[in-house]
């Protein structure tokens, strides 16, 4: 039994607007085996996630051997999937499906930067499933969950910052402390995305205010 | 009465058989870790009490809880509690130390427990299959995992009854993101209660044998907050798969490999959200009921959330 297996990494649910927004990469030692991490703008480290969304193209774009990308939509942006000769399985459901599909993914946030200097975060699949609109309107809501669960740990953390002297009971949050240092955007964007997310599912009213438009 | 003055109470009873402690002495003591030096009031107590301990000259396991409390064994997630258990001994194990008189397994209606009595203790011992009442036994805690610990001043008494023992079960709604080796059409060692799974037709124990198949999957099923191990066995991966274990052998048989079988359950299984229950073995959770999940609960309720911070 390997250490590995004793800590399987948990597949974070996060949307992909804050996904892609997740360009700072960590490891939290220094021993080459350790795991990366991409960090979350609302504060926390994810090493591994689980999404769901409409797969909308795809595309060999390799060279001489096969490397695969699909494009996955969810109600906040796209996630940019990559699957090459080492993932041979997710490769060949990224060949074969017929877009537009509902997909659900595994796998793992990877950054590279580009020619002009930004740095762009994708998925390397572990597996990629087709599914049902079900699924996918299940993970909407879960991600949902998670999400706004993270803000508020977030917030809490914010709020501690700003009145130190009385005595809080936050628990301390690293990942907030850190994404705080490295990111600029403000966490309600995300909040902003959750409702969007949310409102885009059929079973939901609209915003009453849009709903007398 | 104050948080610190009820601990102080206690500390005072633990040792009042002891030592000449003064309760004034045990508050001031705990007052001054939790008010000037921010400890945690568990921490705290815990270090005033090694204080008396060492003034006293005498072992953890000498002192008694002063207040062990009745408790289930599913409500243990405390270490170092003093608690009392009314519970079945389902199974001893070979001690692996001379520091241990007895190990093995206590069961209650709501769940098992390992148990630990030390040799030094001097206890009277515990036979399989009766039930006692054990009266002052102190929790522990081992990379997550629970047990008890009976020492000197546990107080064991036989009870003329039976108890029905629960299982620790599990409850988890979650997305099944990976299959692991070892799943599909497996063969395992015929020997008698052996049942180990082969490796290229080899048993651990009894090297290469004729393997009788069976069906059985080690999955992960992941909530987004933890990565819970399942195990489902044949029926629990018949029902799971609509796949019977002759189907999966013919499968096999036409394919001339097993592992088709667990690449068709993968490609059914992976992806898709689930609610499992079932009863807890070391890291794994034993799939006994299983649910495919549909679409979402109301998400009404979220988004009023959302809008509101």
């Amino acid at each position: 039994m390997s250490q590995a297996e004793l800590t399987r990494e948990v597949a974070r649910r996060v949307f992909a607007s804050e996904f892609n927004d997740s360009t700072y990469a960590f490891k939290e030692s220094d021993d080459e085996r350790a795991p990366n991490y991409a960090l979350l703008p609302t504060g926390d480290r994810a090493n591994r996630v689980f999404v769901a969304g409409t797969l909308t193209e795809t595309e060999d774009v390799g060279d001489e051997s096969e490397y695969w990308r699909g494009r996955v939509v969810d109600p906040t942006g796209t996630f940019f999937v990559y699957a090459g000769q080492y993932q041979p399985e997710a490769a060949s459901v990224l060949r074969e499906t017929e877009p537009p599909a509902y997909v659900s993914i595994v796998g793992k946030p990877r950054t590279y930067e580009t020619d002009d200097g930004t740095i762009n975060v994708s998925l390397r699949p572990e597996s990629i499933s087709v599914v049902d609109d079900e699924t996918r309107d299940r993970w909407v809501v879960e991600t949902a969950e998670r999400t706004l669960d993270r803000i508020e740990a977030f917030e809490a953390w914010e709020s501690e910052q700003e009145a130190p002297e009385s005595a809080s009971t936050a628990p301390t949050n690293e990942y907030a402390q850190m994404a705080h240092e490295q990111y600029d955007s403000p966490v309600v964007n995300y909040r902003n995305d959750v409702i969007q997310a949310l409102e885009s599912l059929e079973t939901v009213e609209k915003d009453d205010a849009e709903a007398t438009v | 009465m104050s948080d610190v003055r009820q601990h102080a109470d206690d500390i005072h009873e633990q040792f009042s058989d002891h030592i000449d402690v003064d309760i004034e002495d045990v508050e001031e003591r705990l007052t001054t870790l939790v008010d000037e030096y921010k400890v945690p009031i568990d921490e705290a107590r815990r270090s005033v009490t090694n204080h008396y301990l060492e003034e006293a000259g005498l072992e953890r396991d000498d002192i008694s809880g002063g207040d062990s409390e009745a408790a289930n064994i599913e409500d243990v997630d405390e270490p170092e509690e003093w608690i009392d258990l009314t519970a079945k001994v389902i199974e001893l194990w070979d001690p692996r130390s001379d520091a241990v008189a007895q190990v093995g397994l206590l069961g209650d209606p709501t769940g098992t427990i390992k148990f630990t009595k030390w040799a030094k203790s001097d206890l009277p011992a515990l036979e399989e299959g009766s039930v006692y009442e054990l009266r002052n036994v102190v929790t522990d805690e081992y990379q997550g995992r629970y047990s008890v610990k009976l020492n000197s001043t546990t107080v064991i008494e036989e009870l003329d009854e039976d108890l029905e023992v629960g299982n620790d079960t599990s409850e988890i709604e979650g997305a099944l993101v990976d299959m692991q080796s070892g799943s599909g059409l497996i063969k395992r060692c015929p020997e008698e209660d052996c049942t180990r799974v082969l490796q290229n037709g080899r048993c651990n124990e009894h090297g290469e044998v004729e393997g009788e198949f069976d069906l059985r999957i080690k999955a992960v099923v992941d909530d987004g907050i933890d990565a819970h191990e399942v195990i489902f066995d044949k029926d629990a991966t018949e029902e799971l798969t609509g796949l019977s274990l002759e189907e999966a052998k013919e499968m096999a048989m036409d394919a001339l490999d097993t592992t088709i079988v667990a690449d068709e359950i993968r490609e059914d299984i992976v992806g898709t959200y689930y609610r499992i229950e079932g009863p807890t073995f070391g890291r794994y959770v034993l799939a006994d009921d299983v649910e495919e999940l549909g679409g979402p609960a109301d998400p009404e309720e979220l988004l009023i959330k959302a809008r509101s911070m």
